[in-house]
């Protein structure tokens, strides 16, 4: 189990890199309210991609953390879970909390 | 290397063949494998099944840290006409040989995309090119498998993983021995070679497309026997 400040911290460490990665502008700060997914949005769709992948790995090799991000409840709901930093975070904590509660 | 479907016939020559030359071969079948090698570690994994998939390449990239190559032969055929096949049946083929192929790729691939390097070669058969009568739905699910593979190509060449498909003709293992033998003849007949497949010639194929060499081969399908 991770608390909700790590999984922030892991969304912004991997936000970060995906955004150094890519050839766009880069906001001067990444927040909760950090736009991932929809309007003004930081990332094109490969890079949401490479986000989400960026991610999962990083759970499992930094917190041993087995976790499928975009699983079927993520990719079914009216309001995308990757929308901003914060959502995606709250999202990392319900879906390990859902797969330790099976 | 994780190759799936290692427990028998093409599946276990090939791990055997890449263990021996030095591969780190992580194998799996539903079953235990029946065999040991030097370099070889076997998973009990359905591929079918997403959860048994994940925690094998979890546990395949925790104990080594990386996937460089993926053979995804794990696959289930049954000869029936199309008019006597239970929708059971044709089910289970796509999960096992689409879903089943789909899910190692995009596990194995997420690891691979952290050394933006990789290999995956997806097996296929000769059947749907040649739209043998008796498998229309093995042959559509590795039409399937197909299709997959040329579009993985785009979606996971940047990083510089690759993606191929092999499809072998007619190779003598419990795979094809419910098959009439003058069936199997008559489509030896109709190749440009005009002879069975072997273990090896899947093996001449895998060492081409997982080459490091050969970084600009992808979305390509190389079928034995002459088949286009």
């Amino acid at each position: 189990m991770i608390d909700r400040k790590t999984a922030l911290d892991v969304v912004v460490h991997c936000l970060k890199e995906t955004l150094a990665q890519s050839d766009g502008p880069a906001p001067a700060e990444i927040t909760e309210e950090t736009v991932i997914v929809g309007k003004d949005a930081v990332v094109d769709s490969a890079g949401v991609v490479s986000l989400i992948v960026d991610i999962e790995q990083r759970l499992e090799m930094e917190h041993d953390v087995l976790v499928t991000l975009a699983n079927d409840k993520a990719m079914s709901q009216k309001n995308s879970p990757f929308r901003t930093a914060g959502v995606l975070a709250d999202h990392i904590c319900a879906t390990i909390k859902e797969g330790q509660a099976a | 290397m994780v190759i799936t479907g290692s427990r028998k016939g093409i599946g276990r020559h090939l791990a055997e063949t890449y263990a021996k030359r030095g591969f780190i071969v992580e194998g799996c079948s539903r079953g235990d494998a029946g065999w040991e090698a030097e370099n070889y570690t076997h998973h009990n994994v359905d591929v079918a099944d997403e959860h048994q998939v994940r925690s094998m390449i979890a546990n395949v990239s925790k104990r080594h840290g990386r996937i460089d190559v993926v053979l995804n032969n794990a696959a289930i055929a049954t000869m029936n006409h199309v008019l006597l096949t239970p929708a059971k049946t044709a089910n289970r083929m796509f999960e096992v040989n689409v879903t089943g192929t789909m899910l190692v790729c995009r596990d194995a691939a997420k690891v691979m995309k952290r050394r933006k390097y990789g290999r995956i070669v997806n097996f296929t058969t000769i059947v749907a090119p040649i739209a043998l009568a008796g498998e229309a739905i093995y042959a559509a699910s590795k039409s399937a498998v197909v299709t997959l593979t040329r579009i993985l190509a785009f979606e996971l060449g940047q990083w510089n993983i690759t993606c191929n498909s092999f499809g072998a003709t007619p190779i003598m293992t419990d795979m094809i021995k419910g098959v009439p033998q003058d069936k199997i003849d008559a489509v030896v007949n109709n190749l440009a070679i005009k002879r069975l497949g072997t273990l090896e010639d899947c093996a001449n194929v895998c060492d081409f497309f997982i080459n490091p060499a050969s970084d600009n081969i992808t979305g390509q399908v190389i079928y034995l026997g002459g088949v286009t």
